[in-house]
């Protein structure tokens, strides 16, 4: 399992995760944890996501997310758990 | 499984709060480089830096992508170059052409910056580390990326005062050879009591000779990070508060060991340490200045400066050395005044001088830094002050630096403009009474006693 936690922060609108989902979808992204708040007005969604079938890198989901994000107005980052996990827990 | 709150958390650090890794360090030995001649070492210095540190850069900015974090810079350190360029180099002329071989290394690997062209002189200098600091001023103004450092004193060994008076010409000097840039080559000068061997930080980074072939240290920040937290606990007692910096300075570490041991594997060289400093920058909102505003100061400088300082600078140790395997370096607050938008707001206000600079320093890490001075200042009163600092280090056992810039042509009231990460700073007023005679008379101070404290 190669697990990535991918976060969209931005002003809610219809549709976001419907458009992130596809992506994954599209790429044999699998969803494995799913959450989403509002902090301070703004739309927090973040997901914890298995790249393992992905015929895509890293690198290349997060420019694609990222760019997806450009057109809908949010912010979309796909970072490594590691630093979560590194900052949180001991 | 790590909660949405969690990550939002961290990447709120990471945009809202400028927590970034300051530097990737490679420290490299050269002491494998000494060759037949100055040119045949110069070849060979050149060919290891640009052969070990070839990924350098990459492999920072792709750590950088994999985890969503910043990493300003990356640098390397070097073993002092007094010691690779002994045997070779006979004129001050020679010692500048491997400062030249250095900053060409540099720009071919693309790292912003070179430490190491130093000289350790605690107790005595050898005609070599004479050259070397003589060619000082020559060196740092032909090149761009090369930092120079000397250390003239430690606890062991007391303090060498010949070097401290040659250091007060020498950086007036370097102040002289660039004053076209507000005496920019300063900036890349530092004088040093007990120099660590592993520092990341420049202008002080050396590779020091206790050290392995080839190592990695990391320098983390977050000043803004531990700023933040403080906010949430306004007016709470003095438990709280050291609670919520250490937890904060936890946290801040942790990064800086994640990417440490991930660089280390990447470029298959050993993971040396990570030294867990609140490095400023002169951007808002990543200032040890605004931490100590936040604490309860007016501004910093104000009564009560040194001590929030000190609770600050041991929390952050506290917190940060259980987040990491192996720590070194500086490990501490940095208190530069240019580098610090609040600092140099005090500055300005009149609230923080250099005599509260100096006491400020015997409870943080490095010292005298970034401060810029009157052009016109006397180099004994450049010593004066620089053997002043060295003293609190050797009497203390803690690194103390020094890192003045004496402005060319523009005095207090003034402002020096040194650009980037460097900052600009207002010319600060020193104290002019003479201290020539002290500074003249030449030797040593002995290693102080290490019974009896008080």
């Amino acid at each position: 399992m190669k697990k990535r936690i991918v976060t969209v922060v931005g002003k809610d609108s219809v549709g976001i995760i419907a458009k992130v989902c596809v992506y994954l979808a599209n790429n044999d992204i699998n969803i494995l944890d799913i959450a989403q708040t509002i902090v301070g007005g703004y739309f927090n969604m973040m997901m914890v996501v298995d790249i393992q079938n992905s015929s895509k890198s890293t690198d290349i989901v997060a420019s694609e997310l990222s760019q997806i994000g450009d057109e809908i107005g949010v912010q979309i980052k796909v970072q490594h758990e590691e630093i979560f996990e590194m900052m949180h827990r001991i | 499984m790590i909660s949405i709150n969690e990550v939002i958390e961290t990447n709120n650090m990471i945009s809202k709060m400028n927590l970034d890794v300051r530097t990737i360090t490679m420290g490299i030995s050269l002491l494998d480089c000494v060759g037949s001649d100055v040119d045949d070492t110069c070849r060979k210095i050149y060919e290891k830096i640009t052969t070990y540190a070839k990924d350098l850069v990459k492999t920072g900015n792709d750590i950088s992508q994999k985890y969503g974090i910043p990493i300003v810079n990356k640098r390397i350190s070097i073993t002092p170059v007094s010691l690779v360029g002994g045997s070779v180099c006979k004129s001050s002329a020679d010692f500048v052409k491997i400062a030249k071989a250095l900053d060409e290394a540099a720009k071919t690997v693309g790292v912003n910056f070179i430490g190491g062209y130093s000289a350790l002189v605690s107790k005595g200098m050898t005609t070599a580390d004479e050259l070397l600091i003589r060619s000082i001023p020559e060196a740092l103004a032909s090149t761009s990326k090369v930092c120079s450092s000397v250390n003239v004193g430690s606890t062991k060994t007391g303090i060498n005062m010949d070097a401290v008076k040659l250091i007060g010409e020498v950086i007036l000097e370097t102040a002289e050879l660039t004053k076209e840039e507000d005496s920019l080559g300063c900036c890349k000068f530092v004088v040093f009591c007990n120099a660590p061997d592993d520092n990341p930080f420049m202008a002080g980074a050396f590779h020091g000779v206790t050290e392995a072939d080839c190592i990695i240290n990391v320098g983390v920040s977050g000043p803004g990070v531990v700023k933040k937290a403080l906010e949430e606990v306004r007016g709470e007692n003095f438990e709280i508060l050291c609670e919520t910096i250490k937890k904060t300075a936890f946290k801040v570490t942790r990064v800086g060991q994640l990417v440490a041991k991930e660089a280390s594997k990447r470029l298959n060289v050993p993971f040396g340490i990570v030294d867990l400093s609140l490095a400023p920058t002169p951007a808002v909102g990543d200032s040890v200045g605004e931490i100590l505003e936040e604490i309860g100061l007016e501004y910093a400088g104000a009564p009560g400066t040194t001590a929030a300082l000190a609770l600050l600078n041991d929390q952050v140790k506290k917190g940060g050395v259980m987040a990491s395997s192996y720590v070194g370096g500086l490990s501490g607050a940095f208190i530069p005044v240019s580098e610090d938008q609040r600092m140099i707001d005090a500055v300005s206000a009149g609230a923080l001088t250099l005599e509260k600079l100096e006491a400020m320093t015997c409870v943080c890490s490095v010292g005298l830094d970034m401060i810029a001075i009157p052009g016109d200042t006397k180099a004994s009163t450049i010593s004066g002050i620089i053997a002043d600092e060295m003293a609190l280090g050797m009497i203390n056992q803690k690194t103390t630096a020094v890192r003045l810039i004496p402005v060319i042509g523009k005095g207090v009231g003034e402002t020096a403009e040194f650009g980037g990460l460097l900052g600009y700073a207002p010319i600060m007023p020193v104290n002019n009474f003479g201290c020539e005679q002290f500074v003249n008379r030449g030797g040593r101070i002995p290693a102080p006693i290490h019974s009896f404290k008080n």
